[in-house]
Parts: structure tokens; sequence; C-alpha cells
């Protein structure tokens, strides 16, 4: 298929309707307002529904009852919201409904801004919500990226019947670039077993709800299988990156905007003979671990590299890293990531270690 | 007269409500409604968090437990994936009226074609009888020990002035302290059912329901609490009966 010009955020939301969504409910909120805009007359032309919700907490639960319904369902917003989100998040995660919610970062807590950020790492990889859950978190960096990941993102969920995240920012959501987008599917609303249908009389009682209250021959079975559910999440979905890491003395570790910045970092750095590399984490959680274990004994230092003021994902590197290089943190809020900057850090870092 | 268990309630299952709770008596008339309209394989219900998810129990209906205060938008998702389906949210007053108002006057905004009955006690039940939204003025709970104080605890809700003011499909109030009672609230849900099937769009069943647990009372004088002191606040009765789709 050729190739079109489209903004991060349309592609984002066409490639969803491509992967077989048909039921969409948010609410505006900038940076992420094109998508709700793009679906209220797209959704129409492909036979779904688009509601545009009072608040964010209607927009997660309505999109909860069309999940439970069996639909491909999709809610996308940006930091604020997605804090509202949270509570749902814990009840989709708790009720194993599989669903996709999209938060265009911006910048800051409270109103911040709504410019360009990476404002929400903590509450995209750790989550607001209540209990013990955790969600993929799908990172890209452009927009094919975007359109790539959406589109796999309902199989992803329905994989593990859990809530999928996708994290773009600002930047990402606002640019145009060329796009290939996939084919056009259809979900089947009847491909499982637990979807919610009306129970036909010789069928077994459908529920979608608690599974904290799971038991079996008088135990609990709960906690061995959401181990087992994050296990397998873990060990088989992180996915990442890697950016002339073999011979890399400093590895930047950036997701999303910040990653292309660093890009056009590394290959300054390496006209002026700086050996800088980076990983990528496609996957914020599960974190990509593995690839710091494949780093070589040339490695001198980390540089984590966001669009934030605390370096929301330094811990995360710290831990996959095993503290076995000194890990630094260049951060950006009101200006933009700076390829110079990161190029500066790195021959400091580089006379440090 | 020989009474027959409706063949949509399932009698395995513990649904453990208190004794002369009013839930048990709303999931029957529901069952008995819609067994009455012949549309058990078209019904899909949701329950709240407290009280009202034991219904999952006494009901076989396919059934989804929302968050608490959110069996509204949960059910008009649910409709809006599944068109042809009977959707029957299930929420308490206080999650209707309290948490989830916006989500319930939204719900009569957006005139959502699902049926929501409210099982109103005055109390929240489950964590142990405090003030609801619909707790009555001077009404003693756990949180107003000295009686609903209007100055400072604010005005007790009544939907119907509350929905009174929308487009909303159809808008009742019935009891279920009383065999006639109980007759007039299976109508109204085969009526509000009905609206469903025609796409009208939004109906909402308010009904008074015994709490004899929180209202510290035995389960007769809970019944005779509703005839006398509840329904005179809260007045039974038809508020909102839009006809026609679009």
């Amino acid at each position: 298929m050729a190739k079109v010009l489209m903004k991060g955020n349309q592609a984002l939301a066409e490639s969803c309707l491509r992967a077989g969504c048909r039921f969409f409910s948010g609410y505006p909120i900038t940076p992420q307002t094109d998508i709700l805009e793009y679906l209220s007359w797209r959704m129409d032309e492909v036979g779904g529904k688009c509601v545009q919700t009072e608040s964010e907490l209607c927009g997660v639960n309505m999109l909860f009852g069309a999940a439970a319904a069996g639909a491909r369902a999709l809610t996308t917003t940006s930091g604020p919201g997605f804090s509202l989100k949270q509570e749902g998040i814990s009840y989709l995660c708790g009720s194993d409904l599989p669903a996709v919610i999209v938060d265009v970062q911006r910048i800051g807590c409270a109103l911040g801004d709504i410019f360009m950020g990476q404002g929400d790492y903590w509450q995209l990889t750790r989550g607001g919500g209540h209990g013990d859950y955790r969600t993929i978190v799908l990172a890209p960096c452009s927009v094919q990226e975007s359109v790539d990941l959406a589109y796999g993102a309902f199989d992803l969920a329905e994989k593990y019947r859990h809530p999928v995240i996708i994290a773009t920012d600002a930047a990402l959501g606002q640019m145009m670039e060329p796009v290939e987008l996939p084919e056009m599917k259809e979900h089947d609303m009847e491909k499982y077993d637990w979807y919610i249908r009306p129970r036909k009389e010789d069928e077994p009682q459908r529920a979608i709800w608690n599974r904290y209250w799971d038991w079996e021959d008088g135990g609990h079975k709960y906690p061995a299988y959401i181990l087992d559910k994050y296990g397998r999440m873990e060990a088989e979905e992180q996915r990442w990156e890697e950016v002339e890491t073999e011979d890399a003395e400093i590895v930047i570790v950036a997701y999303g905007t910040s990653a292309r910045v660093a890009k056009s970092a590394i290959a300054r750095a390496r006209k002026e003979g700086i050996r800088l590399g980076m990983i990528r984490p496609i996957t914020l959680w599960p974190f990509p671990k593995k690839a710091f274990d494949e780093l070589g004994s040339q490695v001198k230092g980390i540089l984590d590299v966001e669009r934030n003021i605390l370096g929301q994902m330094k811990d995360d590197v710290i831990l996959a890293d095993e503290n076995r290089h000194p890990v630094e943190f260049y951060g950006e809020y009101w200006d933009n990531t700076s390829e110079f900057k990161i190029v500066e850090i790195a021959k400091e870092m580089l006379e440090k270690y | 007269m020989e009474y027959r268990l409706p063949k949509d309630i399932d009698m395995t299952q513990q649904a453990s409500w208190c004794p002369g709770c009013g839930h048990g008596i709303v999931c029957r008339v529901i069952a008995e409604a819609v067994s009455e309209l012949g549309v058990s394989d078209r019904i899909i219900t949701v329950d709240d968090v407290a009280c009202g998810q034991f219904g999952q129990f006494a009901l076989k209906y396919n059934t989804v437990m929302s968050a608490h205060g959110r069996t509204i938008p949960v059910a008009a998702g649910i409709k809006n994936a599944r068109p042809d389906a009977l959707v029957i949210a299930r929420p308490g007053d206080g999650s209707a009226y309290s948490i989830g108002i916006e989500s319930t006057l939204y719900s009569a905004i957006r005139n959502d074609n699902i049926l929501a009955i409210v099982i109103n006690n005055s109390v929240f039940g489950m964590t142990g009888g405090q003030m609801s939204p619909t707790s009555l003025p001077g009404m003693k709970t756990s949180t107003t020990p000295f009686g609903r104080d209007e100055k400072k605890d604010g005005s007790m809700v009544d939907i119907a002035k509350i929905l009174g003011q929308t487009d909303m499909a159809y808008l009742a109030r019935c009891a279920v302290n009383t065999p006639a009672n109980i007759e007039k609230t299976k109508k109204a849900i085969k009526k509000a059912l009905t609206k469903q099937m025609n796409g009208e769009g939004f109906c909402l069943i308010d009904i008074l329901s015994m709490c004899p647990t929180n209202w510290k009372m035995s389960e007769a004088d809970a019944c005779e609490f509703i005839r006398n002191t509840q329904s005179s606040y809260l007045p039974l009765g038809e508020f909102v009966d839009r006809g026609g789709e679009e």
C-alpha cells in the first residue's frame, strides 16, 4: 500500500479502526483531541460507535462495558485525564478485560502544560490505580511505529485478557509523517467464550467480575494466576531497539520523541569520535531488562534522557542495569531536548568514568 | 395461590442478603418481568459494588460487575457494543445519586437506551448504614447520629426533581414493601424494557427498598417505614413517560 502523509494522532486512530476497533469513548484534552475529532466522523464510516463522554471516568467505564461485551474498545487521553482513568484501569486489570488506552503525554503535574513532555512515565508504568497490577505499555517513536504498535495492541490485549497502554507524546501526536497503513480487519465479537452476550438457555452463566475472589478447592488461586500472567508478560513481551550499542562507551536510554533527538546526538557524537549508543525501550513495562544484560564491557556509563524534571525512568534503568554502571539523567522541561547538550554530557561522563 | 419460582432465578448459589432486604424481591421481580416478556435470552445485567453485586448469584443472566457508581456508563458501553441486548444496570442509591450522579445524569441527557433499576434504601447499606443522598430529613444513620440535618448535610435528593428536566424516556418510583407495590414495580420494569426494545431511550426506576439491618428495625417495621415515612418524602409514581422513537 502506498504511503500517505498523516498526523500522528489521526494515523494512530485510523490504525485502531483497521485493527477492528469499533468502540471509542473519550473526552477532549490537548494534545490528544485530534483522535476524538477524527473518530467522531470516521467511526461512523466503519460502522462503529464513538461517544464523547461527559468525563474521563465515563470514558473509561463505557470502554469497560464495551470490552466486556466483546468489542475492540479504545479510549485516549493525556496526562491529567490519564490520572482520572486509573481507577478504571485497575478494574480492567482486576476483571481480566482487554482494551487499549492511549496517553498522548504532555508535561508537568496538576495542569502542567499542554506542550511536549514525558510527564507520565510513573503513572504509566506504576499505575495510580489500587491493588497489584501491571499493564503492558508500548512507546512508539514515529508516526509509523504508532500505527504499527496500535495495530498489534488489540491482539496483545486479548492474548493476556488485559489492558494495553500506548504512550505517545505531544510531538508524536501532532507531527505529520509519511506512513503506510495496515489492512482493514473486522473483529469477531463471538471469538472468545468469556465475552458477555445475553445467555442462551442451555449455556452456563458468564460473569465479568472481580477475579480477586477466584477460589478453587477452598484455596485462593488469584495470586498464582497474576504472578503467572505478569511473569509471562515480563518474559515474552520485552521490546527494545538498540542503536550502535556494540562499541558504545556511553549508552543513552530514551523512548518516544526523546529517542529521536538521541539518535541525532549519536550521529553528531560519532562524527567527533565519541562512541555513543542507545537502548530505546519500546515497552516501558515490561522494561527491557534483557537489553542491559547484553551490554559489552566497553560501556562506561548510562545516560537517561527524558522530557521531564525528575527523571522518572531513571530508577528502572538502574534496576535493569543492576548497578553495573553509573547512571546519569538529562531532562528538559520547557525547552526542547538538545542533541548538543546530550553530546556535551556524554563527554563529561567519559572524563568522569 | 401457588407460587412458582421464576425460571431466571438461581437458587443454587448464595446471595447472602440480610433477612427482610429488598434486593432479593427486586431480583425476583426482574426475573418475572423478563420471563413474562419472553426476553430472557436478550438480557445482560450490570451489578454494582456493594449489596447489589449479590444479584449476580440470584439471577441467571450473564453479568458484568462495574466499579462503584459506574453501572450506568458500563451498561451504556455494553449497549453500544451489543445493540440487540436488553441491558439493565442495578445500582443502589449511593451509587446512582452520590458518587455516580454525573453518570446517571449524563445517561439521561444522552438518552442512552438502557434501563437503570435503582435499589433505594436511603442508606449506604454494605458499609453499615451511612447517610446516602436519599436519607430522609431527620433520619438517623451512622454518620447522622442525631438525624439528617439539611442545613449541615444538604438536602435529600429526589431524583424525580433532577431527571425530570431531561429528555429521558421513562422515570418512575416504585416500592417493594407490599404485594400491590411489587406488582406495580413489575409493570414498570416491563414497560421500561418494552421502551428499550422500541429504542426509546433512558429509563430509570427508583425502587424504595427495605434495609431492616441498617434501619435498625424489624422486617415488618421496615415495610411500614416505607409506607409511612420514606414514600411520603419520596412519592411513588411515574414522572416521565415519553413515547415513540426519536
